[in-house]
């Protein structure tokens, strides 16, 4: 065999166990959801379905449920994302100073990011409970207000999900910024202690500006992960309670796939949704002008 | 400088909160399960509900299942990750390309884009309440990233250390084999702890996949302890901090070179 062909017998080697595996469970079950989200396949059409054309994206679309989820969805990610970068960054900044027991307080402080997701969501479901959940404890024994019903109202409970998954999310971008902070040049900031710069000026013209190009990336990655995160929305919410009006569109398609086995419907709402965050994320680079991929 | 001491215990206290109330449950005798005070040792404390755990409840029998489950996970992902990701660095070939935009993407795709047709298959082929099922779920889920780390370590060791090789007479497989890999062995660690990471903690797949309580991993266990809060609190508790431990004990190891991985990516591209 000449060198050639031997290469070509190596690059078949390497590549075809994880392009086998990898047609077989993602490519292939990801043509078969396009077929799906064109044909009526529900529960009662399991076996006997047949292609509907473009019926399922007109239904997508003519619910008027679907907007008013896609409304809580963007709520839900910007809110999100803004606590996660501002409380990372704040506690980098912290954490960046020489004081005690640094590594420890960094350790500490990445614990939500560490907890199995759905371990952080039903521990804070049942810190949310009316009667006996810690937070409203703390509110009516140490602060003398009124319990407050998190889980029993829709506004209640959105703010449930969105304050455990802020606990849980800014680790990250406490990490990152972490990191971005240790590759700033020390010269930067004698050079600007010569010119008399406040803490604040150097805070601002320096810091912030150097830390951009390593966090745009990672707000990236965070709005996918926020849009599309099922965890903490299905499990503090119990599958979208108050009567179905917890939902971001990543839990309203779960729900539609396998509580409500409307199959074919799901298969198109599941194409919207990642349309939908794939135009997001792209806009959202070419504005910021990140690197053109978010890993 | 107080005031910066004073934000950061403040902060850590809130992030702890939690995880101490956790515990606090833990150890609540039957009678006060339902307490409102905000003591972190309750009165009348006990070991009992984790002594419970391990003699009258499954959650051996749960531990195991997830352990096999994570183990094979892990060594899938492992074995294709480490050839793949080397490929992709190492070698041009056709569709390469649009290969590595294509794994990227499915990182976009919602949770239901996949599990959805997999899941009609898994019923179509009698996988259902299977763990050939969920492996292949998990496996599906984790590969994408493992793939792309591993292609991205491969990227920060310098083509000349096969080149020599080669100058030597060794295979390019043989450089792969015994230069590259060991010296790739970080990444493989990584990819390592990511998988098994996804698999232990993952409850959403393993809903619907597994219904037969003998199957039941760990996830589906708690959540069963979960649902019956009155009663079983102090058992989901104790049950939580268990299945914690191992994955935050990972995780903190992991967690300096999982970092480092995806911000050399974003440099890289």
């Amino acid at each position: 065999m000449n060198a050639a062909a031997r290469k070509r017998v190596l690059v078949f080697a390497f590549t075809a166990p994880a392009a086998a595996i990898l047609l077989a469970v993602v490519l292939y079950p990801f043509v078969y959801n396009m077929l799906l989200s064109f044909s009526d396949m529900s529960l009662r059409h399991f076996r006997l379905w047949s292609l509907i054309g473009l019926k399922q994206y007109s239904k997508v679309f003519s619910e008027p449920g679907f907007y008013t989820v896609f409304g809580k969805t963007i709520l839900w990610t910007v809110i999100n994302v803004f606590f996660h970068v501002l409380i990372g960054v704040f506690l980098a900044l912290v954490l960046n100073q020489q004081i005690k027991g640094r590594s420890i307080f960094r350790t500490l402080l990445i614990l939500p990011w560490a907890i199995p997701q759905f371990i952080v969501a039903l521990t804070w479901r049942g810190m949310f409970n009316y009667e006996y959940g810690a937070i409203n404890l703390i509110l009516s024994q140490y602060l003398g207000l009124s319990p407050i019903p998190w889980l029993q109202s829709p506004t209640g409970a959105f703010a449930a999900a969105i304050i455990t998954n802020i606990w849980l999310g800014f680790p990250f971008m406490m990490v990152i910024a972490l990191g971005g902070l240790q590759s700033i040049p020390g010269e930067l900031y004698e050079a600007a202690d010569i010119d008399g710069a406040t803490s604040w000026q150097k805070t601002r013209s320096i810091t912030l500006p150097l830390l951009k190009p390593v966090m745009i990336p990672a707000i990236t990655l965070g709005i996918v992960w926020t849009f599309n995160n099922l965890n903490i929305v299905w499990l503090i919410s119990n599958g979208g309670e108050p009567a179905d009006q917890t939902h971001i569109l990543v839990s309203y398609v779960y729900r539609a796939a396998f509580n409500l086995y409307r199959f074919g419907y799901a298969a198109a709402l599941s194409v919207v949704i990642f349309v939908i965050l794939l135009v997001l994320s792209l806009s959202f680079m070419k504005r910021t002008h990140a690197t053109a991929s978010a890993y | 400088m107080l005031l910066t001491y004073t934000f950061l215990v403040v902060f850590t206290l809130a992030t702890l909160y939690p995880i101490v109330q956790v515990f606090s449950i833990s150890l609540r005798p039957a009678n006060r399960l339902l307490s409102t005070s905000l003591e972190i040792i309750p009165q009348g404390w006990t070991l009992d509900a984790y002594r419970q755990l391990f003699v009258e409840k499954p959650f051996l029998r749960w531990l195991l299942n997830s352990t096999l489950v994570s183990v094979i996970v892990t060594l899938t992902g492992v074995a294709l990750a480490s050839t793949a990701g080397y490929a992709f660095s190492r070698f041009e070939f056709l569709g390469k390309k649009a290969g590595l935009t294509g794994l990227l993407v499915t990182q976009m795709f919602p949770a239901t884009m996949l599990l959805l047709p997999l899941y009609i298959m898994l019923v179509k082929l009698g996988l259902l309440n299977s763990y050939i099922g969920i492996i292949i779920v998990y496996t599906a889920t984790a590969l994408p990233f493992c793939v792309w780390q591993m292609k991205g370590y491969y990227d920060t060791i310098p083509y000349t250390l096969e080149e020599a090789a080669r100058i030597d007479g060794a295979t390019q497989f043989f450089a792969f084999y015994r230069i590259i890999l060991p010296l790739a062995a970080p990444g493989l660690v990584i990819t390592a702890l990511f998988s098994f990471i996804t698999a232990w903690s993952e409850y959403l797949v393993a809903a619907q996949i597994l219904q037969d309580s003998a199957l039941y991993t760990l996830p589906i266990g708690l959540k069963q302890f979960e649902s019956s809060m009155s009663t079983e609190w102090a058992l989901y508790a104790a049950g939580s901090l268990v299945v914690s431990i191992p994955a935050v004990t990972l995780f903190l190891l992991l967690s300096r070179w999982l970092v480092s991985g995806l911000t050399l990516g974003s440099v890289k591209g």
